[in-house]
């Protein structure tokens, strides 16, 4: 025992700094639960809302994909003095003739409406349309016929008629070969479509042939809407040629849309209104972060023995401050974990139900994780100052 | 230079505002000694052990703990002096609930830099010194009063420290749990571990071969040599 150098003092393991920290959390079960499920909440949360919109935007996205992107669709828009325009008789013609055009075909608006019997009124339509469509329409669309066939050469010339998904359930048609009353005369359906998500328009058409229309409705013969599909390089240059190419005269008044913006559009917005789904996730984490902050306080105060034991089994003022932060860390990250793991299930859970591919991003998941060991730093701070900041001869006051 | 004094106090003394709780106190204590501490409440006794257990620092004077001035320590140096040099036993135990006694002992040993393993094995060896080999994995709570102050103990001595501090150990004990506990510090004495015993139990006092009297923050008597073993505990001690 002698008086050589200055005493020196160890330093804890990192292993020691955890036992040491997950002991304090070990004595209090039911509260450290309680504080740490605030966080949970919080982490749960935003990593739901994060995973779901994720989900759906790769919902969209697949879609698209299988939809693709190369259809263009060009419609007549309005002359310069606000009348309505017509698109040329030969339009398609000259639509085919580009280049890269792979497959086209239009429709025409029918002035006819179609009804279940004629002693259904005329006003009753079902919003319903009427149009007159040349052969190669299935194709451009790629849609399929779910019942019965498609208009061939010579049912375009009859008074045949094909229904959209939507038209046919409106007129309650569930099978081939009833007839349903088409402007002044029946007409047979022949055959019912699938769905078409890139032109929910077909959906709610009954579809005459051009020929048909013209003998049996009379169908003047301009197309309302030309569809057609390119090569994917060469969308952008066809859009730019396509009103001079359908109207040489007035290239202005014609409009050329692209139906797979509307759903890459959806995909982008799909990230838009979680902003503030977000933000109350982050308000719960705030608020499950107070809740930490506020247990380590009472921790602290209620250890005050403990830690003035500590003090005089020669811990130094920074060991303290490290267990009650490793506490707090401790607790906040079993929150985080835990609510990382809540919102993954949650976002698997409601893709699987409705059929989207379950996404959870790996930054929401590390976001978590580090917005979690902010908090608990931050909640721990305080708490950990105070209690190295008490004299160690508080372990030796009387009860 | 001879043996340096584990305890070395000269003109120490501690004001609290307007309270004088230590007038120029002057105590040494040598390796091996057993001495109590005895005083009423409010004679300065518990300010004497909070500087000889370098839980607080003199106003004035100078407080030397094997050797080292506790002056010119920071804190840190402090908190390490502690750990290397000094064993406390409190009143009320201390002990972490809910975890076993080797453990609660080996926890005394965290902040001396020993490995965790080597830790445990020094704790079980301090619980065989106080008899309490048998009970390593008993919780606290599954333990006697007496055997609780004696796993305490244990934690005190496991470092081997220069010197063991007791604050009223048997204040909280019936007397045959603490007839127990100086019965094992009189063995832990006997085996050359120095301890001071701070109390106010004259019984206890005259169990203790060295008695130093304090009363109003002075030293009123320093009779016994604390090197001679202490009284043999025929029936109990009183607490």
């Amino acid at each position: 025992m002698s008086a050589g150098a200055r005493p020196a003092p160890a330093r804890l393991s990192p292993s020691d700094v955890l036992r040491v920290g997950a002991a304090g959390l070990r004595s209090r079960p039911a509260r450290v639960v309680l504080s740490a499920l605030g966080i949970a909440i919080g982490i749960a949360t935003m990593v739901a809302v994060i995973g779901i919109s994720s989900s759906s935007r790769e919902e969209l996205l697949r879609q698209l994909d299988r939809l693709g992107t190369n259809l263009l669709t060009v419609s007549p828009g309005q002359t310069l003095f606000g009348e309505d325009a017509q698109l040329p008789t030969g339009a398609l013609a000259m639509v085919k003739r580009i280049g890269p055009v792979s497959t086209a075909s239009a429709t025409g608006s029918v002035d006819a409406t179609v009804r279940r019997t004629d002693r259904i009124p005329e006003a009753v339509t079902g919003g319903i349309a009427v149009q007159a469509a040349t052969g190669e329409l299935l194709t451009t669309l790629e849609g399929t016929v779910s019942k019965g066939t498609w208009l061939n050469a010579a049912t375009e010339r009859q008074p045949a008629v094909v229904l959209g998904s939507k038209a046919a359930e409106r007129l309650g048609i569930t099978r081939t070969g009833v007839q349903v009353w088409l402007g002044e005369r029946w007409f047979t359906v022949i055959g019912v479509l699938g769905p078409m998500p890139l032109a929910p328009e077909i959906e709610r058409s009954a579809l005459v042939g051009f020929p048909a229309a013209e003998k049996h409705l009379g169908f003047d013969g301009h197309p309302t809407t030309i569809y057609e599909r390119s090569s994917e390089e060469a969308v952008e240059a066809v859009r730019a040629v396509l009103p001079r190419t359908v109207s040489p005269e007035n290239p202005e008044e014609v409009e050329v849309s692209r139906p797979s913006d509307a759903l890459a559009a959806r995909a982008a917005a799909a990230g838009a209104f979680t902003n503030l789904l977000l933000g109350l996730g982050a308000v719960a984490l705030l608020v499950g972060g107070v809740g930490v902050a506020n247990t380590m306080v009472i921790s602290v105060l209620e250890r005050r023995r403990e830690i003035g034991l500590r003090r005089s089994l020669g811990a130094t003022r920074g060991q303290v401050r490290v267990q009650f932060l490793a506490e707090s860390l401790l607790l906040s990250a079993l929150g985080g974990v835990t609510g990382a793991v809540l919102g993954a299930l949650a976002t698997v859970g409601y893709a699987l139900s409705r059929d989207w591919p379950p996404v959870v991003p790996p930054w929401a998941i590390g976001g978590a994780v580090g917005a979690t060991l902010v908090i608990g730093t931050l909640a721990g701070i305080y708490p950990a100052m105070r209690a190295a900041r008490l004299s160690p001869t508080v372990a030796l006051a009387a009860s | 230079m001879s043996e340096p004094y584990v305890v070395e106090l000269r003109g120490v003394s501690k004001s609290y505002g307007d309270v004088r709780a230590l007038r120029g106190v002057d105590l040494t204590v040598a390796d091996g000694e057993l001495l109590a501490i005895v005083g009423p409440s409010g004679s300065g006794k518990s300010t004497m052990l909070h500087m000889i257990g370098t839980l607080d620092l003199p106003t004035s004077g100078n407080v030397r703990i094997a050797g080292h001035d506790v002056a010119r320590l920071s804190d840190r140096e402090l908190s390490a002096l502690r750990a290397r040099y000094l064993g406390f036993v409190f009143q009320q135990f201390h002990l972490a609930s809910g975890v076993s006694a080797l453990d609660n002992v080996a926890d005394g040993l965290l902040y001396t830099g020993t490995p965790r393993r080597v830790r445990r094995e020094r704790a079980a060896a301090a619980l065989e010194r106080v008899g309490l080999g048998h009970r390593l994995e008993h919780r606290p709570h599954q333990l006697s009063g007496g055997e609780q102050q004696r796993v305490a103990v244990a934690r005190a001595v496991a470092g081997e420290p220069s010197l063991l501090l007791a604050d009223e150990p048997t204040g909280n004990l019936d007397s045959a749990a603490g007839a127990e506990v100086l019965r094992v510090l009189g063995d832990l004495h006997a085996a050359g571990t120095t301890i001071a015993v701070i109390t106010h139990d004259a019984e206890i006092a005259e169990w203790c071969p060295r008695r130093v009297r304090v009363r109003d923050g002075r030293i009123v008597e320093d009779q016994g040599s604390g090197r001679t073993p202490p009284a043999e505990i025929t029936k109990g001690v009183p607490a």
